[in-house]
């Protein structure tokens, strides 16, 4: 990592950096090397939006505990004691607390991304970078509330004697799908939202839908045979079965529809860095 | 390999007024594409917009540690040039090259966020404005040095004073070393001695070798910094020759800046007398908000022919019932005490800056 550093290029000859700067043409191709230049400014970014989030609060980090536990205890009354949702042989409370984890991370990630960009319209007039930083920043800083959340539960599991099977080494590849699911509308819903800001109020609707349209109170075993492929272009239906399959060795309803989900977001992410590519260029004269 | 380190050849850079630029709704978008569909496919090039070029087909070259003063009234393209060559925003037409890294400073502080303590805004700032976190490090303790808020680096920006604020931002910006260095007005910040330690960090880097483009309006500054500069006029480029050369130009442009007075008054003074906004903002010594160290003084024409000697713009003239009021020439004022209605016959009063000259 010695001689990585960008700036170390000035001691070693100054002709090596040649930038050209042009009217944009066409369709921009994704510049990796550049994203890759700028690496440490993505994790300054996080870090600050993680520094920032519990600022002032009583609380503290505790939020990132009581928010999905909170929000278990409602759970588990309304739906596992009063409707009585099947939590099919799994204890309620952590059926749903499974589920609630990628959930709020998705969420989180989501809304944070798609009004990264508007929160940030001081450092896209003044500063260049690539502006590719901003949401993906805005996405990573969620990761701590989850891994925060997730000592929790660790902690539930060893309560309801729960082993986790050899199953839990995929559970960071449904974690990169929750995280890519939410930077793909992310990078959309931001690009979008530099010209329209109607973005502001579609995204608290967006995540509110898209809950209930995702297996956190009840299990996707639930949803009728017939709609489930429909059922699984959800992405986040296939993070949360995958959670509960690595977890608490909960039956998977079909690998086909994770790999469905996947291809979805794949799409939905590619298509997203084009449309932001093409967008970035007026994102300072927009704004 | 040439000896250039930026070619701007041929830029321009269109912005379009009214319609685009704000932001519209969703709703509008798509209710608008539904009525002409096709117009979708090239929003960019909606015609219904007012135009207007902020850069006319702009070109020069800067070699190898010159240093380049950027010269011009507001409006005349500075800021757009500084955010073409700092890839902020892109050019409509042309093309700019620059050989070496380049860093630029729009304004201190930006990224700086008030909840975060000093040492972590330094850090953030820093990489906001394109440093390394190594180089961060061995370059902390000199920021700290000469920012002096050593004492208060753990504590949060938002408890500091603007003076302290300002200075901290100045120093991580001063810090930055890029090969070409693109600076707008950042240099009078702080009190007078800070300011005066900033020229000084500007005249070290300027003299470092380094390629400098500066834009200012404070002549003292852009002669200290460099020999050679730019004259910028409607986003065209007029003259590029030595300072002294371009600012005499310069100076003696703006006699031909001027404010035609509208025939209604801003407001009707509780005397009688009337007073008129007075923008001063079209004034190229306005645009330097940090105090200007230049005396203005104002002359009052009518029909062309000038009405008494010039004057300062903090005095009462007496001449004709007419008043420069209000400080630095916020408004001015016509008292009626004199019982001459400055309004009479139509007449237009046209308000020059008459020339700049250092106290």
């Amino acid at each position: 990592m010695e001689n990585i550093s960008p700036n170390s290029s000035r001691v070693v000859a100054s002709s090596e950096a040649h930038i050209v700067i042009e009217p944009p043409r066409g369709w921009a191709a994704l510049d990796l090397k550049e994203l890759w230049h700028y690496r440490e400014l993505l994790f300054f970014l996080a870090w600050r939006d993680i520094k920032l989030r519990y600022k002032q609060t009583a609380l503290g980090a505790a939020w990132a505990i009581l928010q999905p536990l909170l929000t278990m205890i409602i759970f588990s009354i309304i739906f596992g004691e009063l409707a009585k949702l099947p939590s099919n042989g799994i204890p309620y409370p952590i059926f749903t607390y499974t589920a609630l984890l990628p959930w709020q991370l998705f969420a989180f990630a989501l809304t944070n991304s798609s009004n990264s960009l508007i929160n940030s319209q001081n450092l896209i007039s003044k500063v260049y970078f690539p502006r590719l930083i901003i949401p993906l920043a805005s996405t990573l800083a969620g990761v701590m509330d989850f891994a925060i959340a997730f000592l929790v539960l660790l902690g539930m599991m060893a309560y309801y004697h729960i082993i986790p099977t050899l199953a839990i080494l995929y559970l960071p590849l449904f974690l990169l799908l929750a995280l890519l699911s939410a930077l793909a509308v992310g990078i959309w819903l931001s690009a979008l939202s530099v010209e329209y800001r109607d973005v502001r109020y579609i995204v608290p609707f967006l995540t509110q839908f898209w809950m209930y349209a995702t297996p956190i109170a009840y299990a996707s075993s639930l949803i009728p045979e017939a709609w489930r492929l429909l059922y699984g272009l959800n992405p986040m239906t296939g993070v949360v079965d995958g959670f509960r399959w690595a977890l608490l060795g909960m039956d998977i309803q079909s690998g086909l529809m994770i790999g469905v989900s996947a291809i979805v977001v794949l799409a939905m992410f590619i298509s997203g860095l084009y449309y932001f590519r093409q967008m970035e260029n007026n994102f300072a004269d927009v704004i | 390999m040439s000896d250039i380190a930026v070619r701007v050849e041929n830029l321009s850079k269109q912005y379009s007024l009214g319609t685009r630029g704000t932001n519209l709704t969703l709703r509008e978008a798509i209710s608008s594409s539904l009525r002409t569909p096709l117009k979708w496919f090239n929003t960019r090039s909606n015609s219904n917009a007012r135009k207007f070029w902020a850069l006319d087909d702009v070109s020069f070259e800067i070699k190898h540690g010159e240093a380049v003063g950027i010269i011009g009234h507001n409006g005349a393209g500075k800021s757009t040039i500084l955010k073409i060559l700092s890839r902020i925003t892109k050019p409509t037409r042309g093309r700019v090259e620059l050989f070496g890294r380049a860093g630029s400073l729009l304004e201190v502080g930006t990224g700086f966020h008030t909840e975060l303590t000093g040492r972590e805004n330094i850090y953030l700032n820093g990489a906001i404005l394109g440093m390394s976190r190594r180089e961060i490090d061995r370059k902390f303790d000199e920021i700290v040095a000469f920012s002096g808020v050593e004492r208060f680096l753990d504590t949060p920006v938002k408890h500091y004073s603007s003076g302290m604020h300002v200075r901290l931002a100045f120093s991580v910006a001063a810090h930055l070393e890029p090969e070409i260095l693109i600076i707008d007005e950042v240099l009078a910040v702080g009190d007078a001695e800070f300011q005066k330690k900033c020229l000084g960090k500007m005249n070290e880097i300027a003299g470092g070798g380094r390629t400098v483009l500066f834009v200012s309006h404070n002549q003292d500054a852009v002669a200290r910094l460099c020999q050679r500069a730019i004259l910028l006029e409607s986003g065209r480029l007029i003259l590029d020759g030595s300072t002294e050369e371009v600012f005499s130009q310069y100076l003696s442009s703006i006699d031909r800046l001027s404010v035609e007075l509208p025939l209604d008054p801003a407001m009707v003074m509780a005397d009688g007398g009337v007073a008129w906004k007075f923008d001063l903002s079209r004034f190229p010594i306005a645009g330097d908000s940090h105090g200007s160290p230049y005396q203005s003084k104002v002359i009052v024409l009518e029909n062309g022919k000038r009405l008494g000697p010039p004057h300062t713009f903090h005095e009462t003239i007496r001449q004709h019932g007419m008043g420069a009021y209000s400080h630095w020439g916020t408004y001015l004022y016509f008292s009626s005490s004199d019982n001459t209605d400055p309004r009479s016959n139509g007449r237009a009063y046209i308000v020059k800056l008459d020339q700049l000259s250092q106290e």
